[in-house]
């Protein structure tokens, strides 16, 4: 009896010996490591939105971007094509989690800064976080020529923006983030229309390939606003080269800044009153990351 | 009973020798590196794990690809989005035995140069691999290096016709445990 006992320690401590015999890493494995999810988006605008997506420490994006005018103005303007506006833009990312930005758009000569922070990244693993949290918060001025007879003060031709994102990117393809704005413009270009606005907007993406992605942008605006103003709707294509990318889409937007495309969007996308539109990003980097 | 009693030891005295002949890390490095005329690429990773039993010559290693740093933040994204598809691949992973593990002497100061070979898995991929290192008893404390090439295109990972220029398709990997310590 005491020589079973005995063997069948003996077995228990051959057992044990050879149990690891799978993977000695098994079990050591750090089960508290957090993942931070990355590129829900590949740029840091959906199209005409805020992504949840930063510029990282010491990045300098230069972004060019162009918007046509409507393809229903059909074959006499080209499609649109003899018509462009734009906005030349410098982001940068102060840190991995704030980063600034500065524009200036032809429509209505029209500057515009602003700061993005994002408070919470979706993360995996040990201490996961579903969603990723960010504002944003802008101001914008504009230079143009206005008609009203006397000359505007600052304060007339100064808007501002708050926006928060909340996005998540669900797979690998696919993200989705829901950023509801408040646009405050202290004299609207119509002046019936209402100086603060609300809208709640969208934006996803899906990625087609590894270096393709179609982009989904769209807000919905409540407040008063001039007869002919719609919902602004992008729909693009981001394709991405190395150090750039490419967004491409349609969009019934003219608006490059939170104030224009909320508040002064016009056209039917649905009949035709889109404008084919680009904007390129470029990013640099300055300094060491760290 | 006593021979109970001396099982019972036996079998802790077991457990304990077993045990004591395992050496593991989580603070290795892997650095790998990409040499074009066009540019240099370099990333590293500080967090990799590693665990060797000199008795039997196993030899494991496991990184979290996401754990690579590089200098460009936009390159970070690109590895993992792109080329080693992180979210579906997470890890690499080496299982391999060190050659003639058992004649290296744990307490003799000495530059142990060894064969290591054995599976690397990463991006999906496992291939045999058969690599020299060196592992390094000083006072007692073990630290262990290798380096290597591997081809991107072994493990399918693609570089697009349009930055081939930039990236060398062979990658130069470098193996740092600064410390192996008993488990």
């Amino acid at each position: 009896m005491k020589k079973n006992l005995l063997l069948i320690l003996f077995a228990v401590c051959i057992y044990t010996a050879h149990a690891q015999d799978g993977s000695l890493l098994s079990g050591l494995e750090d089960s508290t490591v957090t993942e931070k999810v990355t590129g829900a988006f590949k740029s840091t605008r959906v199209i005409n939105a805020h992504s949840t997506e930063m510029l990282a420490k010491g990045n300098l994006d230069f972004r060019i971007l162009h918007r046509f005018g409507f393809v229903s103005d059909g074959a006499k303007t080209f499609f649109g094509l003899d018509a462009a506006t734009m906005r030349l833009a410098f982001d940068y990312g102060i840190s991995n989690n704030v980063m600034i930005g500065i524009g200036r758009s032809t429509f209505r000569k029209e500057i515009d800064f602003f700061a993005k922070a994002r408070i919470l990244q979706q993360a995996t693993g040990a201490k996961p976080m579903p969603f990723s949290l960010l504002v944003a918060g802008g101001y914008t001025i504009y230079t143009g020529e206005n008609s009203v007879l006397t000359k505007p003060t600052l304060t007339d031709r100064s808007a501002y923006y708050i926006q928060t994102i909340i996005g998540r990117k669900f797979n690998s393809k696919f993200s989705l983030q829901l950023s509801p704005i408040f646009v405050h413009t202290n004299t609207p270009f119509n002046l019936t229309d209402d100086q603060s606005i609300f809208a709640l907007g969208g934006g996803m993406r899906y990625k087609v390939s590894k270096r393709v992605a179609l982009t989904l942008d769209y807000h919905h605006p409540f407040g008063e606003l001039a007869d002919n103003s719609t919902d602004p709707l992008s729909l693009g294509v981001d394709i991405e080269t190395g150090g750039h990318v490419f967004q491409v889409h349609f969009s019934n937007a003219t608006g490059m800044n939170e104030r224009a495309y909320i508040t002064q969007t016009t056209g039917n996308f649905f009949k035709g009153d889109m404008r084919l539109g680009f904007n390129l990003s470029r990013m640099f980097k300055i300094g060491k990351r760290r | 009973m006593k021979r109970l009693c001396m099982g019972l030891l036996m079998v802790l005295v077991c457990n304990a020798s077993f045990a004591q002949t395992k050496l593991f890390t989580k603070t290795g490095s892997i650095t790998f590196f990409s040499k074009t005329n066009v540019e240099n690429i370099t990333a590293k990773n500080n967090k990799v794990l590693s665990i060797w039993e000199p008795a039997s010559g196993k030899i494991e290693f496991s990184v979290l690809m996401k754990g690579f740093e590089f200098e460009k933040a936009l390159m970070q994204e690109h590895f993992n989005e792109n080329y080693v598809e992180s979210d579906k691949y997470p890890k690499a992973i080496f299982k391999g035995t060190v050659e003639n593990s058992n004649s290296i002497s744990l307490t003799i100061n000495k530059n142990n140069t060894v064969n290591v070979s054995g599976a690397l898995t990463m991006h999906g991929i496992t291939n045999q691999i058969n690599i020299p290192a060196t592992i390094t008893i000083n006072n007692a404390l073990v630290s262990a290096s290798a380096s290597f090439e591997v081809l991107l295109a072994d493990y399918k990972i693609k570089i697009p016709s349009l930055v081939a220029d930039n990236i060398n398709k062979k990658i130069k990997i470098s193996i740092n445990i600064p410390l192996y310590k008993s488990l």
